[in-house]
């Protein structure tokens, strides 16, 4: 069970090569079919696109299904219930931002990630998108030094207010930032339950448990169950900011050792879009919008 | 303006047009189209204003004045007063697009003009006075994005246009005198120093065909017509026909689009042209200078949510680096208005104005303590000269105190007075008079807080400034009445925007154990700046007096007023803090 992966010893070389592997082809597939997204497409439609996308690779199972959120939803706008999370037969039009979320399993390994994009030009867009860089290099900058994952939650939370956006991850149940993951070894046949696989839910059940009794979390918010430094392990870290109509995250694996903290892989779409705009991490308030 | 035609123009019907015009020839042409019962001699005063620096064109629409009348009401429908327009247009400035000015039935016609794709690139600019597009009125009527309360706002102004509709009854009380009695008693909404108008009987009677022709049709089968012709709308403040979001609505179908408000009545114009002839001068000025028209990034739910209620204006907020200030900033920027954020944090302040302009260019930041008088005036003087007069001043800055009144020291006490209530009071003193003076229909946008009529042992300070807020308001608000400058006075209730971190406390005990708590009240409760801006933006489009936000804030309101004896209750309780 993965209880002993979150507790103990971080996952060996290998094991994290593996989890490298399957985070980058989440990501490939989610920016191959955002590339695909034309004016007309469904939430439904780009959110099976991921999926076959992802089952041609060899992906058997999932954490949980593709989502898709088009417009406003990529803010959460008027989102009262979970099961607006899952998505529906909006449009995607010209002017509108999304997001394509998924979190496939192969072989046991899991992804869960994230990518924001926008049918067009906004350069409003490209700023929120700039400004998590600020927010990724926080969260591991705190975690690292040993805070408590409510401290890095109020942290963000300040940063979000001073950015002059919205907290979009307090819409997730349980208002999450980020959850835990790990190997997936069930013997539960693989079904998918509103969204979820089984399978993965037995482990962060399990997990859920476990955790309990130590006084902790595999669920990063804001309340006082957070109030423990990171446990080692594997978290799927996810802030999620807002502004007015728009959304934007980024969702990728941040490894937690007993005395450090990295992000699994700085090969990804996000980080090599900043590396691209400005080489140096920059302040917030001086970042200029690349149109 | 002279009394005899300067030219006549045959119309593609064969209907001959008598044409005036005055000014500087070399200047850039004015085209202005009179309403209905009107003629020409409606502009008199607005032209002898732009005559001295513009070429000033005016026509008699067919039917009124010197022009002559079709025999069919067909000849009077929409489409052949739109190329009544163009040919005017065309016989006296055939080679340069010329700036149009309607009034009433003129800008009906006018709106139908630069809408059509075939006419549209004859013109610069339009402003529009009191006549939305037929089309565009026909989807709001239906559609209510303004809501239905407007509609019926409307419904009640425009009943006249069902008498006007019937046939013999309009004729018969504009023969009888009847009907101009009752119309210049209509005149004298919005005050004002009276010229009589120059109308003959057959102004009155060959314009029923306008309504009879068209209104029904394009109401009962509107279409979407589109323009991107800059356009102006100028709705008079007490206009006795036509409510403010009829006009502004037109800002979803035209995409550069502005709306202003000046003080006066529907006919105002004809006794002063002053604040009409501003906006004119300015707006011509600004296209004739070439200066790139600024682009709005909006996404596509944001396109469609707004009309143009706030297009084009100019906000300024303080307080505007954070909590509601700076949503508010954004809500509005989002509608359309161009924001100065003022803030004592500048950097705040500059954040919130370079999001703003991310929306709608052109926000700028300035970093003030509202405290200041001096610098608040230098403020108001600085945005004068950058901006011209503001349409809307929103009084926002303040800080938060609580625990027991006797144990708040003398500092904490001055710090709220002065940054609550002398704020506010600096601001208006700053702001108001070039407001009043530069022709009204702005907007002052004070602060108060549920506080102000919910009083309580645990923010005494606090409360009485904001009761002095809300009081001041009132009375601003009666004073400023009659000059068409309009108070609001907003008591927002508990919204989570971090204004307990950064408060005074005393006398609570462990103070940041007291703030946990207060912060995690006011995080539960959940109602964040971003809603509270936007039920704020909403309510002020119709001047209210008070907008309280919050549930608490409308309960708090009604208990005060129904059981002062159950708030003066409330007042005793200690809170579990």
């Amino acid at each position: 069970m993965s209880h002993k992966n979150v507790t103990g010893d971080t996952a060996s070389r290998s094991e994290l090569d593996a989890f490298r592997e399957l985070q980058q082809l989440a990501y490939q597939a989610a920016s191959d079919v955002a590339a695909t997204l034309e004016p007309g497409v469904t939430e439904r439609e780009a959110a099976r696109r991921i999926r076959e996308h992802l089952e041609e690779r060899g992906v058997q199972d999932w954490f949980h299904t593709p989502f898709a959120w088009f417009g406003d939803r990529t803010a959460f706008r008027n989102f009262h219930v979970p099961l607006q999370f899952f998505p529906t037969g909006r449009r995607l039009e010209e002017g509108m931002p999304f997001i394509l979320d998924c979190a496939p399993v192969r072989d046991g390994y899991v992804a869960d990630i994230g990518y924001s994009g926008y049918l067009g030009e906004n350069p409003l867009h490209d700023l929120l998108m700039d400004d998590l860089r600020a927010h990724r290099d926080l969260i591991v900058d705190r975690v690292r030094a040993g805070d408590t994952l409510q401290d890095v939650y109020r942290a963000v939370d300040a940063l979000i207010r001073e950015q002059g956006y919205e907290n979009r991850h307090r819409i997730y149940p349980g208002r999450v930032i980020a959850h835990q993951v790990g190997k997936v070894e069930s013997r539960l046949p693989r079904a998918i339950v509103a969204g979820f696989g089984v399978r993965s839910l037995q482990t962060l059940f399990g997990d859920l448990l476990v955790e309990r009794v130590h006084h902790r979390s595999p669920l990063w918010a804001d309340g006082d169950v957070s109030a423990h430094p990171a446990t080692p392990g594997m978290w799927a870290v996810e802030p999620h900011i807002g502004f007015r109509d728009m959304g934007v995250k980024f969702e990728e694996i941040l490894v937690v050792t007993e005395d450090d903290a990295h992000w699994l892989d700085d090969d990804l779409p996000h980080v090599r879009r900043w590396a691209r705009t400005s080489p140096a991490p920059t302040d917030t308030s001086e970042e200029t919008a690349t149109a | 303006m002279s009394t005899r035609p300067h030219r006549h123009v045959t119309a593609t019907d064969g209907q001959r047009l008598a044409v005036y015009s005055a000014g500087d020839p070399s200047g850039p042409t004015l085209v202005l189209v009179h309403g209905y019962p009107d003629n020409a001699s409606v502009w008199d005063a607005l032209a002898a204003d732009l005559a001295a620096d513009h070429h000033v064109v005016t026509y008699d629409v067919r039917g009124a004045g010197r022009s002559t009348a079709p025999d069919d009401r067909s000849g009077y429908l929409l489409g052949q007063l739109a190329d009544d327009l163009r040919a005017v247009v065309d016989s006296v400035s055939p080679d340069h697009p010329v700036h149009l000015v309607a009034h009433d039935w003129g800008s009906i016609q006018t709106w139908h003009a630069v809408t059509e794709p075939a006419h549209a690139h004859r013109f610069a600019s339009f402003t529009s006075l009191s006549g939305p597009d037929l089309d565009h009125a026909g989807h709001w009527l239906r559609e209510a994005p303004d809501g239905v309360r407007n509609v019926l706002r409307q419904a009640v102004r425009s009943s006249y246009i069902g008498f006007l509709s019937t046939p013999g009854l309009p004729e018969a009380a504009w023969l009888s005198g009847i009907g101009g009695l009752a119309l210049a008693a209509l005149e004298h909404v919005g005050g004002g120093p009276r010229v009589p108008a120059r109308r003959t009987t057959r102004d009155y009677l060959n314009g029923l065909a306008l309504y009879r022709a068209n209104m029904l049709r394009r109401f009962t089968r509107p279409t979407g017509r589109r323009t991107g012709v800059p356009v102006q709308a100028l709705a008079p403040t007490h206009d006795a026909f036509m409510v403010d979001q009829v006009q502004s609505n037109a800002g979803r179908w035209a995409d550069d689009f502005r709306f202003h408000r000046f003080h006066g009545g529907h006919w105002s114009l004809r006794s002063r042209p002053a604040p009409v002839a501003r906006r004119v001068r300015a707006f011509v000025a600004e296209i004739e200078s070439g200066a790139p028209r600024p682009v709005r990034n909006l996404t596509a739910h944001q396109a469609r949510r707004h009309g143009g209620a706030f297009a084009g204006q100019v906000a300024v907020i303080t307080g505007a680096g954070g909590g509601i200030g700076r949503c508010l900033a954004f809500e509005l920027a989002e509608r359309g208005a161009r924001i100065v954020a003022v803030d004592v944090n500048g950097p705040a302040a500059e954040r919130t104005a370079a999001l703003c302009s991310l929306v709608t260019p052109g926000s700028a930041a300035r970093r003030v303590d509202v405290t200041d008088a001096a610098a608040m005036d230098e403020l108001a003087s600085w945005v004068r000269e950058e901006y011209g007069v503001p349409d809307m001043v929103v009084n926002n800055a303040g800080i938060g105190v609580a625990g027991p009144f006797l144990e708040a020291t003398t500092e904490d006490l001055e710090r709220v007075v002065d940054v609550n209530l002398w704020g506010v009071i600096n601001g208006v003193r700053a702001f108001a008079p070039m407001m009043v003076e530069s022709g009204g229909g702005g907007r002052i946008v004070n602060t108060a807080s549920a506080a102000s009529y919910l009083p309580s042992r645990l923010y005494g300070a606090y409360s009485a400034t904001k009761a002095a807020v809300l009081a001041l308001s009132h009375s601003l608000r009666g004073e400023l009445a009659g000059r068409g400058v309009s108070v609001t006075a907003v008591c927002p209730g508990l919204i989570d925007t971090g204004i307990v971190s950064s408060a005074r406390v005393s006398g609570l005990g462990e103070v940041s154990r007291t703030k946990d708590r207060l912060n995690r009240l006011y995080r539960l409760r959940g109602y964040t700046p971003e809603r509270a801006a936007r039920r704020i933006a909403d309510a002020v489009e119709s001047d209210p007096e008070m907008v309280p936000v919050t549930s608490e804030a409308h309960i708090g309101l009604a208990l005060s007023r129904i059981s002062p004896a159950a708030v003066r209750g409330y007042a005793r309780v200690a809170p579990p803090l």
